[in-house]
């Protein structure tokens, strides 16, 4: 039982898959289109914003020797920030997430996702990757202080084929309906983080009374 | 409007030679730099305050000093001055020791300084970067425009019955700039006391530089020091020029590709255009120039980068010859014709006084000869 309340929800995806076609694309699209369908079932529309950092490997690097994000990420980074959910995916390399996943939530600021919703999917060659949501990619958004949906999405190469497929589906429903409970019922453009360029709370004045 | 460079102090390996300077030439290299930009027209020689390697400017007063006594119109400034690190006392005295040699061509630019490890090495904790600058700034402007000063705080031992001597020239302080490059708080304090505010406008994006100062006038304002457009202002940039703007990029590409901060990361051209930094023609230098005022209104200063990265003093000195020659008679004549009438200059010494009025400011005080120690505690000592 839902209520309509019609709000459009801005899903942002960050997609970390190298190939193209990418498994960890191809992960991400099914998580997309589920979230906007288990959206759509409990009365809340959605638009979805894909950010495929294989486009922005370079500007991640540059931004890690400037230490500003050039226009093209700084673009990709407000887009994540400023939704009102993110799918991450990321393909796991030695273990964790990729690299190129890592720097991309490094050069986010560390406060610009605190309280987001957040679905958190991997994909590998094998399964004895299959807990790396839960021992690489949750501790990481839990530093972010975001809100990742209980269940982590974890794809190896079987489960696109055969029996495993009936599986992952069922996995990919329930993260999907999990992140569009989580979503219903908040405000619409959840709060933004505070602009640190509006006029101070605290007086001048009050600084120096408490030096 | 104001025109000069200034120089982090660094020492940095020619990449198009391997070779990297000695302490004793780049410190000699930075004099003849200074003495040079007086001789081909400019107004601002700003240094640096390090106290780490690559970097030898630890003692600014010193070095300025020494411009000083070699030039006669050149302003000196710091680019910055360690409000966080530095006693507060010690700024007050050295600058006000400065300003008597240089016959009060003196200002400041107050900066936290972004290096760790150098805080403790002082005493202190980067991690109080704010509080220390809001707490030493305020007892520094006391420490100039009190003759006595009885004062406690959180960061420095407390001070009773305190004269910062030699007192300000003519009981002036030095005008002072406010440096940072995202911090509000920073721009707030230029705002409050109606100081000047500084961005480096180097290495960052012109949004940091714009939001800076936007939220610098508004405070400005808001503290009734005057309109927002009346604020004092000031830029950096970094500039390196030939007379075919593709010679410039070819000789300085080397010089970009591995210098400290950016080097090893995005391209010149990428960085030219994310960035203020411009490799080019006089003629590109001028035009970019003129368009900061685009983004942060009439301003007051504008100071040029241009001896970092392992770049040799001969051309160096070419880029003040060209800067001297071509570029800075140009702006000046250009900024000038656009700026408002309301919109007033850079302070100095001589608008200061001329606002204020010149004294004697000495203290002169009946001193014990033997003990230096004050004719209160003579009598006092004398009577226990």
């Amino acid at each position: 039982m839902t209520t309509r309340t019609g709000t459009t929800r801005t899903i942002a995806v960050v997609s970390a898959g190298l190939s193209n076609p990418s498994s960890t694309r191809l992960l991400a699209d099914r998580l997309t289109a589920a979230t906007v369908e288990a959206l759509r079932a409990r009365g809340d529309d959605a638009t979805v914003e894909v950010v495929e950092l294989r486009g922005h490997a370079r500007d991640l690097a540059d931004d890690l020797t400037t230490g500003f994000a050039n226009e093209p990420l700084q673009a990709a980074i407000d887009t994540v920030v400023g939704a009102d959910a993110v799918i991450a995916v990321t393909p796991v390399f030695s273990a964790s997430y990729s690299g190129l996943f890592k720097t991309f939530f490094d050069v986010v600021d560390k406060d610009a996702l605190v309280g987001k919703p957040v679905l958190l999917a991997a994909t590998a060659g094998t399964q004895r990757h299959s807990l790396v949501v839960e021992f690489a990619l949750r501790p990481l958004f839990a530093y972010l202080r975001a809100v990742p949906v209980p269940t982590g999405v974890f794809a190896a190469s079987e489960d696109w084929a055969g029996a495993g497929e009936t599986a992952l589906a069922g996995r990919v429903t329930r993260a999907a309906g999990e992140l569009a409970d989580l979503l219903v019922g908040r405000p619409a453009a959840a709060a933004k983080p505070a602009d640190p360029f509006a006029d101070p709370e605290v007086s001048f004045e009050e600084l120096l009374r408490n030096t | 409007m104001q025109f000069g460079i200034f120089t982090v102090s660094d020492i940095t390996t020619d990449p198009t030679t391997g070779r990297t300077p000695t302490e004793a030439e780049r410190i000699k290299a930075v004099l003849t730099i200074a003495k040079h930009a007086e001789e081909v027209g400019l107004d601002v020689f700003a240094l640096g305050e390090h106290h780490n390697p690559p970097f030898w400017s630890s003692s600014p007063t010193t070095t300025l000093a020494y411009v000083a006594a070699q030039t006669s119109t050149l302003q000196l400034s710091t680019s910055t001055t360690l409000i966080t690190t530095n006693d507060p006392v010690k700024i007050a005295e050295d600058y006000a020791m400065l300003q008597h040699l240089a016959d009060g061509r003196v200002d400041l630019m107050m900066g936290r300084g972004n290096t760790g490890p150098v805080y403790p090495w002082f005493g202190k904790d980067i991690r109080d970067g704010i509080p220390l600058a809001v707490e030493n700034y305020q007892l520094l402007r006391r420490l100039w425009t009190e003759d006595v000063v009885d004062w406690s705080g959180q960061f420095r031992t407390p001070l009773q019955g305190f004269t910062s001597t030699p007192r300000p020239l003519d009981g002036v302080p030095p005008f002072v700039w406010h440096g940072s490059i995202r911090s509000p708080q920073i721009a707030e304090q230029a705002a409050y006391y109606g100081d000047g505010f500084f961005h480096n406008h180097i290495f960052w994006p012109k949004e940091h530089t714009q939001r800076m100062v936007e939220f610098y006038r508004r405070r400005f304002e808001h503290y009734g020091h005057g309109s927002a457009d009346q604020a004092i202002v000031g830029l950096g940039g970094q500039v390196f020029m030939r007379r075919n703007s593709q010679d410039a990029v070819n000789e300085f590409r080397p010089y970009f590709d591995s210098a400290p901060v950016y080097g090893g990361g995005p391209s010149l051209e990428d960085f030219s255009r994310e960035t203020p930094l411009t490799v080019g023609s006089p003629q590109q230098v001028i035009e970019r120039t003129l368009g900061f005022r685009d983004y942060v209104g009439d301003y007051q200063r504008q100071l040029f980068l241009i001896d970092h990265a392992g770049l040799p003093l001969k051309t160096v000195l070419e880029q003040l010859d060209i800067l001297g020659e071509e570029v800075v008679p140009v702006l000046r004549r250009e900024f000038a014709a656009l700026k408002p009438a309301h919109v007033p200059d850079a302070p100095t010494h001589a608008s200061l006084v001329a606002a204020r009025g010149a004294k004697d400011a000495t203290v002169y005080a009946e001193g014990d000869a033997v003990t230096g120690s004050t004719v209160e505690q003579d009598r006092a000592g004398a009577q226990a």
